[in-house]
């Protein structure tokens, strides 16, 4: 079985204006399955556009992106969206939730793409908001939950298809210390016990303390890639 | 229905409820478009309705035959001037063309007639009996002359509605008076079932039935014995009354002895020439009434596209985020579709109200007669549904082409 995920010499070149703005240079990096990784970087250093690649929403320009053996490079959107849906859930920064719509109907917005009943999305969407210990929460507005549990909403609504890839672009970054802390225990757990592989860009070192490997992005290619922590040798991959 | 399209209905719903103002201007155009169409086109059937009915007061399939006119040094006279036509080419038409079920003649002249010490002013005409089944004329009381009537040049009187009115006290009985015109007394013998106003708009009740031979002889005192003011004829099928007609012109000019190149000396109108001068009118107010919903709809439509536009700016990083999640190109098109829709269809549904109370509020005010017609409501539906879908389809394939990364970068 292959890697989770494959780069190899992966380039993004954008053009602004006559500009030529390279944001990956020749980048190389592999990703098993079940690690959790922090990608750190300054910005302007790539990492963005490396997690878009990596989360399918955009394409190299060069070179080949692999995620579960499956050549992304050249697919046309409708595929790469049908990929996002099944393989890869994504928690952002500013949480993204959609306003005026509750916790459970967030939750279950992944699900709705799926073409599922209306009865099993609900039954699923409440199941992934009792996994980040919003039960009782279902029908409160995004307005109506702090900051933490917002995020966590994200994270059930990320969780909520079974994702072999989980994307957390600063998903503390607009949290206080304590509620940052839950966000990321919750992670932690997400690894640990369930497998789930999870990359994480951040800023923080003590966020990224959370993560088992750090790797560090500077224009536009990997600056240093180290294990920080021993991979757990009994996690219970696809138990 | 998937649960897609239902709860998309469903989101759809309650983002217009959300935004109720927003979306009741949004929709404005189309209610007043969908309520004009159906409003106007149930009063202009009612008033096609009317007409119809009144054509159908002239008799059934009826061919009305007129004199020429007369010409002195090219001065032509009104229609009816000449007079060209003659009790016996009634009689020969009658004869000669099988087509042709009865044939009567009339001539008229507005006289005085006066009963007791009342008098009115009113058309006195001079008929055949024939004349009242072609015009299917019924009666109240009493009843027609007959034929012996008519060869004996009987002193006896039909009389319309309006004429009794003006003579008669209110519930005296009109027949067995005797009432004179021109100083020759008449015995009244039926009075005529009302018929209302033609499709000239005069009124057919206003009238005086004598038989012609009496009022040729002892009322009219006509110099030209034999000439009649207009002739009928009927046909048994609506299909025959082109070919009567053509079959009459023959028959006349030959009689009348014209050379190829004189006109006619008589005009041929039938019921269906004068049904198609009416059609030609409702058609054109038909034109108008959709020249009118076009522009409303039209108005309504850009005002559909102009809140989506709106829309699909604001809600750009909830696009964003749904196609990160997985929505592909045709969910995204289909939910601004389907808000599009949902805006046009709430907006038909409320303009068919509004345009139902228009029409009955009109018949209830200003009694003109109304018909709303289901067919019209479904159009009226169907246009508004197509108008959502057409001006829905821009906004739509914008969200839809938005790209993923920007969309959820957006401020």
């Amino acid at each position: 079985m292959s890697s989770l995920i494959e780069c190899e010499d992966v380039w993004k070149i954008y053009r602004v204006g006559d500009v030529e703005v390279q944001a990956l240079r020749g980048l190389s990096l592999t990703i098993e399955q079940g690690e959790f990784v922090a990608i750190m970087g300054s910005s302007g250093s790539g990492k963005s556009t490396l997690m878009n690649i990596l989360g399918c929403l955009d394409q190299p320009t060069k070179g080949h992106y692999r995620l579960n053996g499956i050549e992304v490079g050249n697919l046309k959107p409708d595929h790469l969206a049908g990929i996002r849906n099944q393989q890869i859930g994504f928690v952002f920064q500013s949480f993204n939730l959609i306003p005026r719509t509750s916790a459970l109907e967030n939750a279950q917005l992944p699900l709705f793409y799926r073409g599922l009943s209306l009865k099993e999305q609900r039954a699923q969407a409440a199941a992934a908001l009792g996994r980040v210990g919003l039960q009782g929460r279902e029908h409160h507005y995004p307005t109506q939950l702090s900051g933490g549990q917002q995020q966590r909403v994200a994270i059930a609504r990320a969780l909520v298809t079974s994702p072999s890839l989980l994307l957390a672009d600063e998903p503390t970054g607009n949290l206080d210390t304590q509620s940052s802390q839950e966000i990321m225990k919750i992670l932690e757990t997400l690894n640990r016990d369930e497998g789930i592989t999870i990359i994480l860009v951040t800023h923080e070192v003590d966020v990224a303390a959370y993560a088992a490997r750090e790797i560090v992005i500077k224009d536009g290619q990997v600056l240093s890639d180290r294990v920080t922590r021993a991979r757990p040798t009994s996690s219970p991959v696809e138990a | 229905m998937s649960a897609f399209v239902w709860l998309t209905i469903l989101t759809a719903l309650r983002i217009l409820a959300r935004n109720r103002l927003r979306a009741g201007l949004t929709m404005l155009g189309i209610v007043i478009g969908v309520a004009a169409v159906i409003a106007m086109v149930s009063i202009g059937e009612g008033a096609k309705r009317a007409v119809q009915a009144q054509i159908a007061t002239m008799g059934t399939n009826v061919i009305i035959i007129f004199p020429g006119v007369t010409s002195a040094s090219g001065v032509r006279g009104s229609q009816g001037s000449a007079v060209t036509l003659t009790v016996s080419d009634a009689l020969d038409l009658k004869k000669r063309i099988p087509l042709l079920a009865d044939t009567g003649w009339t001539r008229r002249d507005v006289m005085q007639i006066v009963y007791g010490n009342r008098n009115w002013n009113g058309p006195i005409n001079g008929i055949s009996p024939s004349y009242l089944t072609i015009r299917d004329w019924s009666f109240t009381s009493g009843g027609p002359f007959s034929q012996t009537d008519l060869d004996s040049a009987a002193r006896v009187a039909l009389i319309g509605q309006t004429t009794v009115e003006n003579l008669f006290e209110p519930g005296e009985e009109p027949v067995g008076a005797v009432v004179r015109i021109k100083n020759v007394p008449f015995r009244v013998i039926g009075v005529l079932a009302p018929k209302g106003q033609s499709a000239q708009g005069s009124d057919q009740d206003d009238v005086i039935f004598i038989p012609f031979s009496t009022a040729e002889r002892k009322v009219f005192g006509t110099s030209f014995i034999g000439s009649v003011g207009a002739m009928f004829g009927s046909t048994d099928q609506v299909e025959d009354l082109p070919m009567a007609a053509e079959q009459i012109r023959e028959v006349l000019r030959a009689r009348h002895r014209l050379q190829t190149e004189q006109n006619d000396d008589f005009t041929i109108r039938t019921q269906v020439d004068l049904g198609k001068v009416q059609e030609g009118t409702s058609e054109t107010l038909t034109m108008m009434l959709f020249a009118i919903a076009s522009v409303s709809l039209l108005v309504g439509g850009i005002g559909i596209m102009n809140i989506l536009l709106v829309s699909v700016t604001e809600r750009t990083r909830e696009i964003g985020v749904r196609m990160a999640v997985g929505a592909k190109r045709h969910h995204i098109m289909m939910q601004f579709l389907i808000e599009a829709m949902t805006l046009s269809l709430v907006g038909g549904a409320l303009g068919i109200v509004l345009g139902i109370t228009g029409a009955k509020l009109t018949t209830l005010i200003a009694g003109w007669p109304t018909i709303i017609s289901g067919n019209v409501i479904v159009i009226a539906f169907f246009f508004s549904l197509v108008v959502g879908l057409f001006f829905g389809l821009y906004p739509a394939n914008k969200a839809a082409r938005l790209n993923p990364i920007e969309a959820l970068r957006y401020e």
